[in-house]
C-alpha cells in the first residue's frame, strides 16, 4: 500500500483520487485550499444566480469521503520537495507521499493592465472569487467584463440575473471568434445584445482607475472612452496555477511540463487537467487543455497509471459544450474558426436565428471532420462513433434523426437542414427516419 | 437609470420591474383572493357576483401576471433568484404559505363547518359563496369538496398558463401541461360535476333518500382512490337510478388499475399519469413548480422513501383486501377485526387525509412539491414497480458531456440524484420518476433526454464514460 497525494480537489484529483480508490487499497489524501469539498466548479456561476445552493454543486454528499477512504485535507501546499518526497504545507506542517499527483486548476490571466489589482477586480475560476463577487457586486450601478470567452460571458449572466448593467469588452471583432466560425460567433453577438448587455466589440481595455478608497471606479477603453463602473471582471483565459512549484524542481513551462503518460518530470509525480502541459501535442489538441472533460479523463488515465499498467493519456474524439445565455452548444470533432485547406462546411441556421448546425467535412473524401451545434441537441455517442467509422456527410445527414437529443415534441429540423445542403451542394440525401435498432449500435 | 449616457443599454430593462400589465393581474387577482377572505369572514357579498369576480379575477388576474412576467423575457430557464427568496427558500413568506395551506387542509378535512359547511341550516361564509356555482351545476347547494374542487382546478388552470409561459421554450412541458389542464378541468371537474347535474351521482331523491356517490373522476384510479372498492361506493357504482353510467365507471375503474396502467406505463413510463394527467402531479407541477427544489437528495431521504411508499401500498392493499372480503361476505369483520376500525377508517385519516393533503399539499413550501407522490402515492408505487422492471421508459445520458453541475438533481422534484447516474454516463432507470422532464429541461450541457426505447441495455453502466480511449475496461 502507498500513500498517494493529491494536490487539488477538482474535478482531475477527484476523479483520480476515485478511480485509484476503485482499483486499490492505497492510502489516498486529497489537499485543497479552496474548499474542504469537490463541488463543480462550472457550477460557481448558478450559486450566484440563485438556481443552486452551494451545497447542491457537491456531486458527492459529504459522508462519501470517509466511506470510500479518501482523506481530504484543507491546507495549502507551500512546496514540493521530490527528492524527500514531502510536501511543506503552510504552517510548516510536512506531508510524505509514495506518488503525487498535481492537479491545482488554473488562475485567472491578469496582462499588466493598470489597476488590475484594485479592490473588486478579479477574474472567476475559485471559490474564493465567487465570494468576493458576492461581496463586490452588491447595491452597483454597473459592471464591465473584460475578455469575450466562456467565463466572459457567464459573467455577464450571472451579473444580469441581479439586474446589474453590463458593459462587455471583446478585444475580437465577434464574440469568441477564435474558437467559433463568423456566423457562430454573430448568431451569439445577437443573442448577448437580445439579453441588453452593452457588447463593445474590437474594444480593449487601456487601464482600470481607482477610486480614493482604492476601489475601480471606471475602465479606460484602447480608444480612450472612460466607462464608470464599480466592478470589473477579467476573463482573458485562464493559466496553469503552478507558483509554489518553482523552486521544486520540477520542469515548468506555461504548465507543468508531462509525458504522454502524465509523468512530470520528477520520479512518482504526475500532473493532470488545467495545470498539465503536454510536451508532444495530443494530435490537434493544444498542449494545455482547461476543459472539464479533459481534466476527467486524465484523472481517469492517471489512476489507470498508478494502480495497474503505464497507460498513455489518449483522449478520444474532441467534444465540449457551453451555454450562452439561453443558447446551448455542442461540438463534436473539430470545427475551427476558418476552415483548413481541404475542408469543406455547411452552414444551416433557423430562420428566427437562434439554432444552428454546422457540418465541416473533407473536400475530397467527404468524410464528417466536425460538428457545431447551437439550440439543437446532438447525441454525443452518434458522433464519437461514426468518427470513428470514417462516415461522410451524406450519411450523417441521411441518419440526423438518429443523433438528435432534443426533447421529445420538439420540433425537428432535420428535413429543413438537408434541403439545405441538397441545395448548396447539389446533392441528393434524404433522411431515413430514427432507428432504435441503429441508435443502440450507436450506442453499445 | 443609465441618464449618464443613453447608448449604454440597460441590463434586462424589465423583468426586475413590475410593469402596467403585471399590476393589473395582481389587482385582479388580489380582489379575488379578497373576496374568498371576506367571504370566509362571512362579509355578505352577493354570491351572484363575488363568485364570478372572485374566480374569474384570480383566474385571468394570475394568468396575465404570469404570462407577462415571463413573456417578457428571452425564452429560457428561469431560475434566477429561486434560492434567494423568501417564499422559494422556506423564508418567512414560504413559512406562512405552509400554514395558511396546512391550516386550510385541516379546516377543510376535520372542520368543514369552520369554512361555513352547514348543511343542515345553510351554508355559510366561504362554502355559501360557492352555492350558486354548485347549484348552477346540480341544483344543490356547495359542499365543502365542491368548494375544494373548484379552488384546485382554479389553480391548476392559472398556474398552468403560468408554466407554461415559463417553459415556453420546451414543447415537452408545453403538451404535458396543457394536458394536465384539460385532464383536471374535465375528468375532475367538469364532467363530474355535470353528471351529478344529471341525476347519475350523489342525487338525494324528492322523499329524502340519499342514492349514494361514486368517484366519476375517470383519473383518479385505484390505489389512489382507495375507497374505490368500499361498500358505499361499491353500492352506488351499481346503484339502479344511476346506470349504465354507474357500472360503467365501475368497469372503466378495474380496467384502468388492472389494464390501462400496466399497458401504458410499460409503453412510456408512469408519467402518462403522474405528470400528464393525475390530479396530484397536476397541481405540483403548477401551483407547486416554484417548490419543487426543496425535495432532498439525501441518501437517506432515497431510503425512508423506500420504506414509506412500500409501506402505504401494502396498507392499501390490505385494506382493500380487507374491504372486498367484507363486501362479499358481508361480515363487517376479518379474523375477528372490525374493518372499518381497524383498516379503512385508519388508513382513510392517516393516508387519504393527513399525509396525501395535509402534508402532501400543506407542505410543499418546506418538503417540495412532490412530498405525496414520493413517499405516499401507493398508485406512483404500483408504477414505479412497474417503471423499474419491466418498461421501455428512460432518461438517456447524452454520453460524456455532464460538467456535474447539479441542476437537474436541485430541481429533481422526486428528490431523484440524477447528476450521479448522469456523471458516470449511465442512463436513468428509477422507480420514482414522474418523467416532467424538468432535468432535461435545466440541464445547461443537453444531456438528458427522456424516452422510450427497447428495453435492453437500458440500465446498463458503462465501464467508462466514452471519450477517453486511454485504455478499455473490462466489460
Amino acid at each position: 500500500m502507498q500513500h498517494i497525494v493529491i494536490i487539488g480537489n477538482g474535478i482531475s484529483g477527484i476523479t483520480a483520487a476515485r478511480h485509484i480508490r476503485k482499483k486499490s487499497d492505497h492510502k489516498i489524501t486529497v489537499i485543497s485550499a479552496e474548499t474542504d469539498h469537490f463541488f463543480s466548479r462550472t457550477a460557481l456561476m448558478y450559486i450566484y444566480m440563485g438556481h443552486m445552493k452551494y451545497e447542491h454543486t457537491k456531486p458527492y454528499e459529504d459522508w462519501f469521503w470517509a466511506k470510500n477512504r479518501i482523506d481530504l485535507k484543507r491546507a495549502y501546499v507551500e512546496s514540493v520537495n521530490t527528492n524527500s518526497k514531502t510536501l511543506t504545507l503552510s504552517g510548516g506542517e510536512s506531508l510524505a507521499y509514495d506518488k503525487l499527483i498535481l492537479a491545482t486548476g488554473s488562475k485567472s490571466n491578469k496582462f499588466g493592465w493598470p489597476g488590475q489589482d484594485l479592490k473588486a477586480v478579479q477574474g472567476l475560476y475559485s471559490y474564493q472569487d465567487l465570494e468576493s463577487m458576492e461581496r463586490d457586486t452588491k447595491d452597483i450601478t454597473r459592471a464591465v467584463i473584460v475578455g469575450g470567452g466562456l467565463i466572459g460571458i457567464e459573467m455577464a449572466e450571472m451579473l444580469l440575473s441581479r439586474n446589474i448593467p453590463v458593459t462587455f469588452l471583446v478585444r475580437e471583432s465577434s464574440f469568441w471568434n477564435n474558437v467559433l466560425p463568423p456566423e457562430e460567433s454573430d448568431m451569439i453577438n445577437r443573442h448577448i445584445r437580445e439579453h441588453h448587455v452593452d457588447l463593445r466589440l474590437s474594444t480593449e481595455l487601456k487601464e482600470i482607475l481607482s477610486d480614493e478608497n482604492g476601489r475601480a471606479r471606471a475602465v479606460v477603453t484602447g480608444d480612450g472612452e472612460e466607462i464608470a463602473c464599480q466592478f470589473v471582471g477579467l476573463t482573458a483565459g485562464v493559466s496553469p496555477n503552478i507558483d509554489f512549484l518553482k523552486s521544486s524542481g520540477i520542469e515548468i513551462n506555461r504548465g507543468i511540463v508531462v509525458d504522454p503518460y502524465l509523468k512530470t518530470s520528477a520520479e512518482d509525480v504526475y500532473a493532470i487537467g488545467d495545470c498539465a502541459e503536454f510536451s508532444e501535442p495530443n494530435g490537434e489538441r493544444r498542449p494545455i487543455e482547461q476543459v472539464w472533460y479533459t481534466g476527467r479523463m486524465m484523472g481517469e488515465t492517471v489512476a489507470e497509471s498508478i494502480c495497474n499498467t503505464p497507460t498513455r493519456y489518449t483522449p478520444g474524439h474532441w467534444f465540449n459544450s457551453a451555454k450562452f445565455f439561453d443558447i446551448e452548444y455542442q461540438t463534436y470533432g473539430w470545427v475551427w474558426a476558418t476552415p483548413k485547406e481541404n475542408e469543406a462546411s455547411f452552414y444551416w441556421e433557423h430562420e428566427e436565428g437562434k439554432l444552428c448546425l454546422r457540418l465541416v467535412f473533407d473536400k475530397e473524401s467527404h468524410q464528417l471532420l466536425g460538428v457545431n451545434n447551437f439550440g439543437i441537441r446532438l447525441r454525443h455517442h452518434a458522433f464519437d462513433k461514426w468518427f470513428n467509422q470514417e462516415k461522410s456527410v451524406e450519411y450523417v445527414l441521411e441518419h440526423l434523426a438518429d443523433a438528435n437529443f432534443d426533447p421529445e415534441l420538439y420540433k425537428t429540423y432535420e428535413e429543413e437542414i438537408i434541403r439545405k445542403f441538397n441545395a448548396d451542394f447539389n446533392a441528393n440525401v434524404k433522411l431515413k427516419k430514427k432507428s432504435w435498432k441503429r441508435i443502440l449500435e450507436l450506442v453499445s | 437609470m443609465s441618464t449618464q449616457d443613453p447608448s449604454l443599454s440597460i441590463a434586462n430593462p424589465e423583468p426586475k420591474d413590475t410593469d402596467a400589465l403585471q399590476k393589473l393581474g395582481l389587482a385582479l387577482a388580489g380582489i379575488g383572493l379578497l373576496i374568498l377572505f371576506l367571504a370566509w369572514g362571512n362579509v355578505s357579498i352577493p354570491a351572484n357576483i363575488g363568485l364570478p369576480l372572485s374566480l374569474g379575477g384570480i383566474l385571468i388576474g394570475v394568468s396575465i401576471y404570469g404570462a407577462r412576467a415571463y413573456a417578457k423575457q428571452p425564452a429560457g430557464i428561469k431560475n434566477n433568484g429561486v434560492w434567494f427568496k423568501s417564499l422559494t427558500n422556506r423564508g418567512v413568506l414560504g413559512w406562512i404559505v405552509g400554514i395558511v395551506l396546512t391550516g386550510f387542509y385541516v379546516l377543510l378535512y376535520w372542520y368543514p363547518e369552520f369554512i361555513g359547511y352547514k348543511p343542515g341550516t345553510g351554508n355559510e361564509g366561504l362554502v355559501a359563496l360557492f352555492d350558486p356555482l354548485s347549484m348552477f351545476f346540480k341544483g344543490t347547494p356547495a359542499s365543502q369538496w365542491f368548494v375544494y374542487g373548484t379552488i384546485y382546478t382554479l389553480a391548476i388552470t392559472s398556474l398552468g398558463v403560468k408554466f407554461i409561459y415559463k417553459y415556453r421554450h420546451n414543447r415537452y412541458q408545453l403538451w404535458r401541461t396543457v394536458a394536465v389542464m384539460i385532464a383536471q378541468f374535465f375528468l375532475a371537474y367538469f364532467i363530474p360535476e355535470i353528471l351529478a347535474g344529471l341525476n347519475y351521482n350523489d342525487v338525494t331523491t324528492a322523499s329524502g333518500e340519499y342514492l349514494g356517490y361514486y368517484n366519476t373522476d375517470l383519473k383518479n384510479v385505484w390505489p389512489l382512490d382507495y375507497d374505490f372498492f368500499h361498500n358505499w361506493q361499491q353500492d352506488a357504482f351499481r346503484q339502479e337510478a344511476y346506470q349504465p353510467v354507474g357500472v360503467l365507471f365501475l368497469i372503466i375503474g378495474i380496467a384502468m388499475f388492472l389494464v390501462v396502467t400496466p399497458v401504458l406505463t410499460y409503453y412510456v413510463g408512469k408519467r402518462w399519469y403522474c405528470s400528464w394527467i393525475c390530479g396530484c402531479g397536476g397541481l405540483a407541477e403548477t401551483a407547486g413548480d416554484p417548490f419543487r427544489h426543496l425535495s432532498s437528495k439525501k441518501l437517506s431521504a432515497w431510503r425512508l422513501e423506500r420504506w414509506l411508499i412500500h409501506g402505504v401500498m401494502v396498507f392499501v392493499f390490505v385494506m382493500t383486501a380487507a374491504t372486498v372480503y367484507g363486501y362479499f361476505w358481508n361480515t363487517g369483520q376479518v379474523f375477528g377485526l372490525d374493518i372499518y376500525a381497524n383498516f379503512q377508517k385508519p388508513y382513510g385519516f392517516l393516508i387519504g387525509a393527513a399525509f396525501s393533503g395535509v402534508i402532501g399539499v400543506g407542505f410543499y413550501p418546506m418538503l417540495g412539491s412532490r412530498v405525496w407522490c414520493r413517499f405516499g402515492c401507493p398508485m406512483a408505487g404500483y408504477m414505479g414497480i412497474i417503471q423499474r422492471f419491466k418498461s421501455r421508459f428512460r432518461i438517456t445520458t447524452n454520453g460524456g458531456q455532464c460538467i456535474s453541475c447539479g441542476n437537474c438533481s436541485t430541481y429533481c422534484e422526486q428528490g431523484i440524484d440524477v447528476r450521479a447516474y448522469a456523471q458516470k454516463g449511465q442512463n436513468i432507470v428509477r422507480a420514482s420518476c414522474v418523467g416532467c422532464g424538468i432535468c432535461s429541461a435545466v440541464c445547461p450541457r443537453g444531456v438528458l433526454k427522456l424516452e422510450n426505447g427497447p428495453e435492453s441495455g437500458r440500465t446498463e453502466l458503462p465501464p467508462i464514460m466514452i471519450g477517453n480511449d486511454s485504455f478499455k475496461l473490462a466489460e
